[in-house]
């Protein structure tokens, strides 16, 4: 009754989610399809996805466990420091690595990189099929396996189908599975900014009354110094400001950072994307599982969305191989409900975190500019508050899953 | 890993209606916040246990998904194939039986709709061990605390471990622990298992156990003890036998 489109997991979506779970199943001996409705060149071409992610030191150990970290290392940027101020206050927030350990508290590469890598490992993975440009029509329910619908007709069987497609997902309405949405008036312009000066591998974020503005450290390229630049600002002065030329645009941004990297200069094209939660009510139903966006998408001042989906795979990975060893329905309730009650504490905790800050520090009232202030001054001089605050930036607190914790799967 | 049935074929010697019966029957046995939850949450870490010393003792691959390919694995008192499927999906070729006709049509249904290969028989150790059968590994799980003669029914249980094959036991220890936890506990306090369930003179000491295997030719390898955490509401593997246990043993 086997076919060769039957499958221990599907999975729909072949993001940086998707194809990390599909790595870390498929190195575990289980049967995985992707199916991806865009053709993998064009999402990966230089052109597609301006935005870089942090990868937490967690997230890194993640990547590395996958065998993609040797081909990703030579883009990566360590973040030896942060450094967060609040508007033209001189009262800063200083994160160094060597509070905490000794090595950086992670990483900044760009999404183009860590596509390419992870592609260039599907690609060649065995128990790994990769269905790409393909479209799914539909999702089935059934007492053994779900089925899916493709684009073309045909259908696959999967013991679990996960749900990496994205903060629209198609596999969450399928499953009927409703979701909380806040859009927040602002949008995220996307850059990549050559500057005169050395980074010195340290991130800042600055908390304007518009929004935050991260400036986050990249390789050096052809003899340039690089910084990736997450700029947030009201949705109605996007237009203008992605339509100035590259000399304005320059302007603009440095009247925002300060003169501390000396001249800049954009490189490439520039992005804008609409800022929103969308939060999943659950993260699971029969057979099914969300990872990434398409659970939890979150305001991306604090850098964690990729972070928080490697932490997913890194959870439902464990959860499904740790019931496929000792012979276990991976598709089981209880498999299940293990992922959605690990991910759960994690996410609403970051989720409330990232929308209070971005809440606290997107004004100009006096007495909370005063208030905040002498808070991120505080948490400077506590030493103990400080270093957990780093550790959960670095992905590194509460009930790891082990390839978080750097083990096998 | 990866055969997946189609919908279970309709048999027309068979009452729709008794199938339907027995489905509904399936779905609660394997319903994990049902009826038989804690042996949901108990399963994990025994199936664990006997997968990593069956896969040492034949000498299999620890990271397979398979490890146990062609070993012939006898599950006595199989219940609603709780143990039986997954030792069908880790590879072994699987005999299930048990003394209630019931439970063995419950777990035909359900495996039927898993689409898991297993040969479910309505009988018992005795019968087998008359009929000449041998296995690899015989797994008598959470059984013998409720025969009416356990030395014998070891007795039946070995007789049917092949040369060089192994017999797991697990079961609940007659100590003062085990009457305030599997009884007071699990049946009154918790009310996970239905009152009378269990019955504290008819748990048996692993003295007992290993002196009804001596005559059998059957050597105790290793014992574990399996305790609860109500503060982390998991099962693990450790040294206290004090409640619920298991022993391994090999011809």
């Amino acid at each position: 009754m086997s076919d060769d489109r039957s499958c221990d997991v599907a999975i729909v979506g072949g993001g940086l989610v998707g194809l990390s779970l599909a790595l870390a199943l498929a190195g575990a001996g289980l049967e995985v399809i992707v199916i991806d409705r865009e053709t993998p060149a064009n999402t990966a071409a230089d052109a597609a996805d301006g935005r870089s992610s942090a990868i937490a030191w967690g997230s890194q150990r993640v990547l590395a466990a996958l065998g993609i970290w040797d081909a990703l290392g030579p883009h990566a940027a360590a973040i030896d420091d942060i450094r967060v101020s609040d508007g033209t206050s001189r009262l800063f927030l200083h994160y160094d690595h060597a509070d905490v350990a000794d090595h950086p508290l992670g990483y900044i590469v760009e999404n183009r990189h860590t596509r390419r890598a992870l592609q260039a490992a599907a690609a060649t993975r065995p128990r790994l099929r990769w269905l790409a440009p393909m479209g799914v029509a539909a999702i089935a329910d059934g007492p053994a396996a779900r089925r899916l619908v493709l684009a073309d007709g045909s259908q696959i069987a999967a013991r679990l189908v996960v749900g990496c497609d994205g903060k629209r997902s198609f596999v969450r309405d399928a499953a009927g599975i409703s979701a909380f949405t806040h859009r927040y008036g602002q949008s995220g312009i996307v850059a990549t900014l050559r500057h005169e000066l050395p980074h010195a591998n340290i991130a800042h974020e600055r908390f304007l009354p518009a929004g935050p503005f991260a400036m986050l450290p990249l390789p050096d390229a052809a003899g340039a110094h690089r910084s990736s630049i997450v700029w947030t600002e009201r949705e109605a002065l996007i237009p203008h400001l992605m339509a100035l030329d590259d000399d304005a645009f320059a302007a603009e941004a440095g009247r925002r950072f300060g003169p501390w990297l000396g001249a800049l200069m954009p490189e490439g094209r520039r992005f804008a994307y609409p800022l929103e939660i969308v939060h999943a009510a659950s993260y699971v139903a029969p057979r099914l599982a969300l990872a990434g966006d398409a659970a939890h998408a979150i305001h991306p001042i604090a850098g964690q969305g990729f972070n928080l989906g490697l932490r997913d795979v890194a959870a439902l990975a464990e959860c499904v191989v740790d019931a496929a060893r000792v012979g276990l329905d991976i598709g089981a309730p209880d498999v299940l409900a293990r992922y959605a009650g690990w991910r759960r504490v994690d996410t609403m905790s970051l989720l409330a975190v990232t929308d209070a800050l971005n809440r606290l520090f997107s004004n100009d009232i006096p007495a909370l500019r005063l208030a905040r202030d002498i808070g991120l001054a505080t948490v400077d001089r506590i030493a103990p508050l400080k270093r957990l605050l780093m550790r959960h930036a670095m992905g590194v607190v509460g009930d790891l899953p082990r390839l978080v914790r750097g083990e096998p799967l | 890993m990866a055969d997946i049935p189609d919908l279970p074929p309709s048999r027309s010697s068979v009452d729709p209606g008794e199938i339907a019966r027995f489905e509904a029957m399936a779905a609660e046995w394997w319903d994990p916040h049902g009826k038989f939850a804690p042996l949901h949450k108990f399963n994990p870490v025994r199936l664990g246990w006997i997968r990593d010393r069956l896969v040492a003792r034949f000498g299999r691959d620890p990271a397979a998904l398979r490890p146990l390919e062609g070993l012939r694995i006898l599950d006595i008192g199989c219940g609603g194939g709780l143990v039986a499927e997954p030792m069908a999906r880790l590879g072994a070729e699987v005999v299930a039986v048990d003394a209630s006709a019931r439970n063995v049509e419950i777990a035909r249904t359900h495996a039927r709709q898993s689409g898991v290969d297993i040969d479910y028989r309505c009988g018992t150790a005795e019968a087998l061990a008359e009929a000449g059968e041998r296995f690899d590994a015989v797994l008598s799980l959470e059984v013998v605390e409720h025969v009416a003669d356990p030395a014998a029914f070891l007795g039946n249980c070995a007789a049917l471990v092949a040369t060089g094959g192994t017999l797991v036991v697990a079961t609940i220890n007659r100590t003062p622990q085990a009457f305030a936890l599997a009884i007071v506990g699990a049946e009154y306090v918790l009310r996970w298992l239905p009152r009378g369930t269990h019955r504290w003179s008819k748990f048996v000491r692993p003295s007992e156990v290993a002196a009804a295997l001596r005559p059998t030719g059957l050597e105790i390898q290793a014992f574990t003890g399996l305790t609860y955490n109500p503060l982390s509401d998991r099962w693990r593997l450790g040294r206290d036998l004090g409640v619920n246990y298991m022993a391994f043993a090999t011809r």
